[in-house]
Parts: C-alpha cells; structure tokens; sequence
C-alpha cells in the first residue's frame, strides 16, 4: 500500500516535473524518472517483465535518445518563446475537464470489475508470457520486424535528405 | 502480493492524473522536444492501465499490448526526432510556433 502511494505521488509529481521545467534536458531526467515509478507500479502489479523492459527500451534506450538529440542539437540554449497567460489557463482547465470526463467514464462504469483488487496471482513468468506472445501474438510480433525495417529506412531517408538537396 | 490491498481504480486515476499532465503539456509548452516527451507520457498512462487490468482479469494479452505499444512508442520515436533533427537544421528552432511554412 505505501509503495503505491510513493510510486504514484513519484510519478505525478515528475510528470508534473516534465512539463514544468524550463530546460529540456530537466524535462527528460524527469520523465526517466517518472518511467522509473511506473516500472515500480509494475512490479507491484506483478509484471516484472513489462518492468524491466521498460526501463531498458524506454528510460535506457528511448530517452538517451532524446538526449543525445538535444545535447547533439544544442537545443537546450534556446529559448522558448512564452504562451500568454490567457492560453495557459485555457489548457489548464481544457486538461482539468478532460481528466474529469475520464472519471466521469470510470464511475459511470463502477459497478464492474473496477473495484476489485488487481492481485498478481497468476503466471506472468517469461515462460508464460514468451509461450503467449510466441503463439497468439506471433503475426504482429514478425510483423514488428517490417515496422523496424521501415523506421531505420524512414529515419536514415529523412537525416539524409538535407545532404541530397544541397548537393 | 503486496498490491492485493489497493483496487483497481487508484491505478486507473494515477493513469488518468499522467494523461491529463500530459494533455495539458502538450498545449503549454512550444519546444518540440517536450511535445515528444508529453506523447511518450500518455503512451506510459495507457500502459500502466493496460497493466493493471491484466491483473484484475489474470489475462497475460494486455501484457503483450503494452509490449507492442513499447515497440511502437520506440518507432515513433525514432522517426519523430528524425524530422525534428531535420527541421532543425532548416529552421535553427525547436520551436513549434516557428514551424508555420505549411499555413499559407
């Protein structure tokens, strides 16, 4: 129960952290963080495998990549030009509304399953998740590969383009 | 376990705080780096719900979804920062208001 309460309050506050901080550098040491603690809620929820595949794709590999963006680019010098304080407390309460229709949803639905406790009493281990994803989910698993295949093509075209053009 | 004492709503309304923030940073902040990290943290609130019905229902399949949405986030955001290298160096900006070539 404490651990919950740490990883949630954790989570909140460096998602708050993210979109707070002027330097994006602190905006992405943030969301690491924030990655940490929903790692932590996985854990609790008795996925370890999602918990450690996230640190690893995401706070290790998806947000150096931000980084290496940002250092390599120089980004985080520039300066941010300010949106007026008549648009920042729309998108406030335009994000406020939309978190309460989210639980205006939930508590129309309440009676379901959604107070019962999400107990991690079942096989979540490797075997019975790789036999499931390596079964059921074979097609889209091969087809993540095209996907790749298709990202590294995209990426490579579009970081070359600007060299091609100026030729 | 030690989560067996908390329903699955609090997960759901922690999902629900992540993906607002997330909302709202998508519409205050103007650098396009923070815009991906804003998309990246509403992909993590929808996981994170994905992951805790999975234990209400014992089905290991939204554990594979979230493994997908992992797989996919990585895609997106690889090629994302691609274009936003390449803007960069046509415009020497980050900055969204900046990018206005395409309205006339």
């Amino acid at each position: 129960m404490i651990f919950f309460f740490l990883f949630s309050a954790i989570a909140v506050l460096s998602a708050l952290a993210v979109i707070l901080f002027r330097n994006p550098v602190y905006s992405v040491l943030s969301l690491v963080l924030c990655l940490f603690a929903i790692s932590g809620h996985y854990v609790l929820l008795n996925a370890s495998f999602l918990a450690i595949v996230n640190i690893i794709v995401y706070a290790g590999a998806v947000m150096v990549l931000f980084l290496f963006v940002l250092m390599l680019m120089n980004l985080n010098h520039l300066s941010e030009s300010l949106r007026s304080t008549k648009f920042k407390l729309a998108a406030a309460s335009v994000s406020l509304v939309f978190f309460l229709v989210l639980l205006a949803i939930v508590e129309t639905l309440r009676h379901g399953h959604l107070n019962t406790v999400a107990s991690g009493s079942y096989d979540s281990s490797m075997i019975a998740i790789s036999r499931t994803l390596f079964s059921t989910y074979a097609v889209p698993f091969e087809l993540t590969a095209v996907l790749f295949l298709s990202t590294i093509v995209g990426a490579v075209l579009i970081g070359k383009k600007q060299g091609k053009d100026s030729e | 376990m030690i989560s067996q004492s908390i329903p699955v709503i609090w997960y759901v309304i922690v999902a629900f705080i992540l993906f607002s923030v997330g909302i709202a940073g998508l519409l205050l902040r103007r650098n396009a780096i923070v815009l991906l990290l804003c998309i990246e943290l509403m992909l993590n609130a929808a996981n994170l719900v994905l992951v805790a019905f999975s234990g209400v229902y014992k089905d290991l399949s939204p554990q594979i979804f979230v493994f997908f949405v992992l797989i996919v986030a990585a895609a997106e955001a690889a090629v994302g920062l691609a274009i936003l290298a390449l803007i960069f160096k046509n415009r020497d900006s980050a900055d969204v208001s900046q990018f206005s070539r395409l309205k006339w």
